[in-house]
């Protein structure tokens, strides 16, 4: 649970295009430490909404072969300058967050 | 006085802090989001399974309308990254799959009404293998794929 959501969002000729940076391990599941064997256990961003204008432009799945803090780049149609975007992550132990930025 | 309050409320939020997100993303998350991550297809050990659960088909079409961007060679395995584009209409949804992993599927992305079919992030990949970008429209699978040579891993430790 560290840091938070990066977000720029600019728009140009009608499409918004929004990149995202999330402060997140990402551990697989897979992975064991290694001065003790013991597994790491998972613990990774399952889901990411995207939302403009309180409305979902992307929903994303994600498993735990996103890499460590993950980037997220997408882009949709409208968007007008100062206008929000907002961001939220649930991972697989229920933690969550909320970054927002505005148009520029 | 005010210091007083200060410590308490610190210690207070300190102490709840993981059960309370954790509470609140439950709470505040409603139930069926979370249900639709699709497990049985992260869960899946081949490429086919995983499209299968995934999306009901695992017959995907070649097409030159899904444009997929990775590097030819990745010298860390553990950040490769990769953009899918296309230029299909009516696109629903974009799925990434490292065809090489233990389980392949990596991403999918549900496109809203207004989302253009873009997508960038960055994957981790076990072993050199294609990169498999999978885009569903009304009329079926459209799938483009890319080789990227691994030279470390980014799986297991």
């Amino acid at each position: 649970m560290a840091g938070n959501i990066k977000i720029r969002a600019k728009t140009s000729n009608g499409v918004t295009t929004v990149k995202s940076l999330m402060s997140h391990e990402m551990e697989t599941g897979l992975r064991k430490d290694k001065t003790t064997g013991e597994p790491i256990p998972a613990h990774f961003i399952q889901e990411v909404t995207a939302k403009w204008k309180d409305q979902v432009v992307m929903t994303a799945f994600w498993s735990g072969g996103v890499s460590k803090n993950p980037y997220l780049s997408f882009k949709f149609n409208g968007g007008e300058k100062g206008e929000a975007i907002e961001i939220t992550w649930v991972d697989n132990q229920g933690q969550s967050e909320t970054g927002t930025a505005e148009i520029s | 006085m005010i210091d007083a309050k200060r410590r308490t409320l610190l210690k207070g939020s300190l102490g709840v802090s993981a059960i309370g997100v954790a509470v609140a993303a439950g709470l505040l998350t409603p139930g069926t989001v979370l249900a639709n991550w699709p497990k049985a297809a992260f869960a899946a050990t081949d490429t086919d399974a995983a499209l299968k659960d995934l999306l009901g088909s695992a017959s995907t079409e070649n097409s030159d309308q899904v444009k997929i961007k990775a590097p030819d060679i990745a010298e860390n395995g553990a950040v490769v990254p990769v953009t899918v584009e296309s230029d299909v209409e009516g696109a629903k949804s974009i799925a990434i799959i490292a065809s090489g992993n233990g389980t392949p599927l990596i991403a999918s992305f549900d496109l809203g009404a207004d989302a253009v079919p873009f997508v960038s992030t960055r994957i981790k990949m076990a072993k050199t293998a294609d990169v498999v970008a999978v885009v569903q429209t009304e009329s079926g699978l459209l799938s483009a794929a890319k080789p990227v040579k691994v030279t470390i891993g980014g799986c297991g430790g």
